[in-house]
C-alpha cells in the first residue's frame, strides 16, 4: 500500500477545493437557499404537511441528495479527467501507485466534498425551516455511502469520457433529472398510480426515500430496501471499476 | 530479524540473482539498469510499434536513443515506464520485472516525458512535492529545495505553473522526475524549446546525476548532443534496435574523416602518381578532397599522401580536416535500412 501516493492524490484534490472554494462551495450553497426561498418559503406556505412534515421541510433530505449526486459525479469526474485531458496522467501512471490507490485518492478527495458541502447545505437549510433529525448516524451514512458511490460513478465517468461534453453529460442529463423526479420535492404518493410504479425504477428514489427516513422516519420506501439499494449501486459501481483496472479501459494503450 | 533491518529491507530489496550468464571473470555484475528482452507492441489499430526489441542498458551510463518520428522510442520508454502494455517480451529494471515487480520497479524510475504535460493553477513546489508523494516517499524538504537549486527553479517556487516559460516548464517536469531519487532517469527529447544556455546547464545537471549514479536514457534529435553526451547510442528504427554502440567507437567505426587540401594551382586531373589515394578533384580543379577512416589513417595515412604530393610536386595553400557527425551516420544508417 502506497499511503504517501494516496495521500499526495487526496491532498491534490482537497486543494484543488479550496482553490475553487467559490465555484466548489458557494455555489451550491446559493443556489440551494434559492431553492428554499422559492419552494419552501414561497411556494411551500401554499402547500400542505406531508405526513405531518411542513413543505419546508419535507424538501431539505432531497435538496441535499439533488445537490451531493451532482456534485460528487461532477467532481470526481472533473478530477480525473482533467489529468487526462492536459496529459499529467502519465505521472500517476508511471507511479507506484494500484489502480485502487488511485481511486482511493480521487473518490475519497470527491466523496470528502461532497459530504461537507451536504452538511453545509444541512447547515444553511436550518436557517430557514425548522429541523429535526431522527436518527443522526443514519443520516451521516446515508450521506457517506452516497457521496462515495456517486463519487464513483463520476470517476468511471470521467474515464469514459473523451471530451467536455461526455464528461457534463450524464450529471446534466441523466442525474439532474432522475434527482427531480426522484421524489426530491414531492412524495411518490401525490403521483397518480401509473407514475408512482414508472418512479420505483428510478435509484435516485430509493436514496432520497432513505435519507428523508433519517431526518423524519418517513419514506417511500421501506429503509431497509433504500440500504440495499445504494449498497447494490456502490456494488456495481466497484464492479465496474475493478473492470477497468483489468482492461486498463481508456488508460493504458 | 530487528525491526531496524527489516525497515532496511522494505526501503531498499535485496538484489536479485544475477540469472546464469550474467557473470564476468572478475566478479558477479550486478543486473543492468534496464533489459528489454524480444519486447513487441502491437496497437489496437494493428500498428505495430516494437518488434522483438532486446536492449541492455548498464547501470550509470547516459544512453542516447536516436531514430526518426514514429520509430518506436516513445512506446520503448512507455513500455518500461508502465504507461502502456506490452504484447510480448519482457523487461527488467535492476533485475526487477515491470509487471510482475510493478511497485519496485515504477519507484526506481523517473520520467520526463516528451510532452510539456503540466498542472496549471499548482505553485511549483507543491507539484514536485505531489510527485515524491506519489512516487511512495515521505515529504523531504531538504530535497526538494535541493532539485529546485538544481534545475534553477528555487526563486519560482511559490509561482504558479502557468506563469512559467516552456523552458521553465521542461525544467519543471526534469524536477518533478528527480523528486522521489529515481535511480533510472529518462529523459524524452528533454531540450526541446529550451534554449542555448539553459541547454547547456541541463546538460551539466545530466553529468552530476549521471556522476552520482543515476542511469539516464535520453531521446533526442539534436544529434551533436547525444555525440556529446552519451556514453552509448542505440539507433531505432521501424520499431527495431538496428544498432547499439559505444559512441566514441561508433564516431571511430561510422566516422569518416575528410582532408581538403586548398591547391596553389589548378590540376586538370588527378596524377596517376596518387591514383591509389582515395582523392576527388573539385570542378575547378583548386581542391583535392582525401577521405579516410580513423582506423585506416594508421597504415595509410596522410603522411603517405603528403609525401606523394611533394613528390609530384603538387603545392597547396592550406588545408583543413572534417570529421562527419553522428548526424550524418545516423542519416546513413536510416537509408541503408529503408
Amino acid at each position: 500500500m502506497n499511503f504517501y501516493g494516496v495521500r499526495a492524490i487526496y491532498g491534490f484534490e482537497m486543494a484543488r477545493t479550496w482553490r475553487t472554494l467559490f465555484q466548489s462551495v458557494v455555489a451550491p450553497v446559493v443556489t440551494t437557499s434559492l431553492y428554499f426561498v422559492v419552494f419552501g418559503a414561497a411556494i411551500g406556505s401554499q402547500i400542505d404537511e406531508i405526513d405531518g412534515v411542513s413543505y419546508g421541510a419535507f424538501i431539505v433530505p432531497g435538496l441535499i441528495m439533488l445537490m451531493v449526486l451532482t456534485q460528487s459525479t461532477t467532481n470526481a469526474a472533473f478530477g480525473i479527467y482533467f489529468p487526462k485531458f492536459t496529459g499529467t496522467i502519465y505521472e500517476v501512471l508511471s507511479a507506484p501507485v494500484s489502480f485502487y490507490e488511485v481511486v482511493m485518492g480521487y473518490v475519497g478527495a470527491a466523496a470528502t466534498k461532497a459530504v461537507m458541502l451536504g452538511l453545509i447545505i444541512l447547515a444553511t437549510a436550518s436557517l430557514f425551516v425548522p429541523l429535526q433529525i431522527a436518527h443522526p448516524l443514519w443520516m451521516l451514512a446515508f450521506l457517506i455511502l452516497t457521496a462515495t458511490t456517486f463519487s464513483l460513478i463520476g470517476f468511471i465517468i470521467g474515464i469514459w469520457a473523451d471530451n467536455f461534453e461526455k464528461l457534463q453529460f450524464v450529471p446534466l442529463l441523466v442525474i439532474t433529472p432522475l434527482a427531480f423526479l426522484g421524489g426530491t420535492f414531492y412524495s411518490i404518493d401525490m403521483l397518480p398510480p401509473v407514475w408512482q410504479t414508472v418512479t420505483l425504477f428510478n435509484p435516485v428514489l430509493y436514496l432520497v426515500s432513505g435519507f428523508r427516513w433519517s431526518f423524519y422516519g418517513i419514506g417511500d420506501v421501506s429503509v431497509a430496501v433504500s440500504v440495499l439499494m445504494i449498497l447494490l449501486f456502490l456494488a456495481l459501481a466497484l464492479a465496474v471499476v475493478a473492470w477497468i483496472f483489468r482492461t486498463g479501459y481508456r488508460l493504458r494503450s | 530479524m530487528t525491526r531496524d533491518t527489516i525497515a532496511v529491507f522494505r526501503r531498499r530489496p535485496p538484489e536479485p540473482t544475477p540469472a546464469a550468464g550474467s557473470v564476468t571473470t572478475e566478479r558477479v555484475v550486478a543486473a543492468p539498469a534496464v533489459s528489454v528482452q524480444s519486447l513487441s507492441k502491437t496497437y489496437e489499430s494493428g500498428f505495430q510499434a516494437l518488434r522483438r526489441v532486446s536492449l541492455e542498458i548498464r547501470r550509470g551510463e547516459i544512453f542516447a536513443l536516436l531514430g526518426p518520428n514514429g520509430a518506436g522510442k516513445t512506446t520503448l520508454i512507455g513500455i518500461i515506464c508502465g504507461l502502456v502494455m506490452p504484447s510480448e517480451g519482457s523487461v527488467a529494471v535492476n533485475g526487477y520485472d515491470i509487471l510482475r515487480d510493478w511497485r519496485i520497479t515504477r519507484s526506481l524510475i523517473g520520467l520526463v516525458p516528451q510532452e510539456l504535460a503540466t498542472d496549471t493553477f499548482e505553485t511549483v513546489s507543491a507539484t514536485v512535492s505531489f510527485s515524491r508523494g506519489l512516487f511512495g516517499k515521505p515529504p523531504n524538504e531538504a530535497h526538494i529545495e535541493q532539485v529546485l537549486r538544481d534545475l534553477s527553479l528555487w526563486d519560482k517556487r511559490n509561482d504558479k505553473i502557468q506563469t512559467l516559460s516552456g523552458g521553465m516548464k521542461r525544467r519543471l517536469l526534469i524536477a518533478k522526475a528527480l523528486a522521489h531519487e529515481p535511480d533510472v532517469l529518462f529523459l524524452d527529447e528533454p531540450t526541446a524549446g529550451v534554449d542555448v544556455e539553459l541547454r547547456r546547464d541541463m546538460w551539466a545537471l545530466i553529468r552530476a546525476l549521471r556522476d552520482r549514479g543515476v542511469t539516464i536514457i535520453l531521446t533526442t534529435h539534436y544529434i551533436e548532443e547525444a555525440e556529446d553526451m552519451a556514453d552509448r547510442v542505440g539507433v531505432i528504427q521501424r520499431g527495431q534496435i538496428v544498432l547499439v554502440e559505444e559512441t566514441a567507437e561508433l564516431m571511430r567505426q561510422l566516422g569518416r574523416k575528410a582532408l581538403k587540401l586548398h591547391l596553389k594551382t589548378p590540376l586538370d586531373e588527378i596524377p596517376t602518381a596518387l591514383a591509389h589515394h582515395q582523392l576527388e578533384l573539385s570542378a575547378d580543379g583548386m581542391e583535392l578532397t582525401y577521405t579516410f577512416t580513423p582506423e585506416a589513417s594508421d597504415r595509410s595515412g596522410v603522411a603517405h599522401l603528403l609525401q606523394d604530393l611533394s613528390a609530384a610536386g603538387i603545392a597547396f595553400r592550406d588545408l583543413h580536416t572534417e570529421q562527419s557527425s553522428l548526424e550524418d551516420i545516423f542519416v546513413d544508417l536510416v537509408r541503408e535500412q529503408s
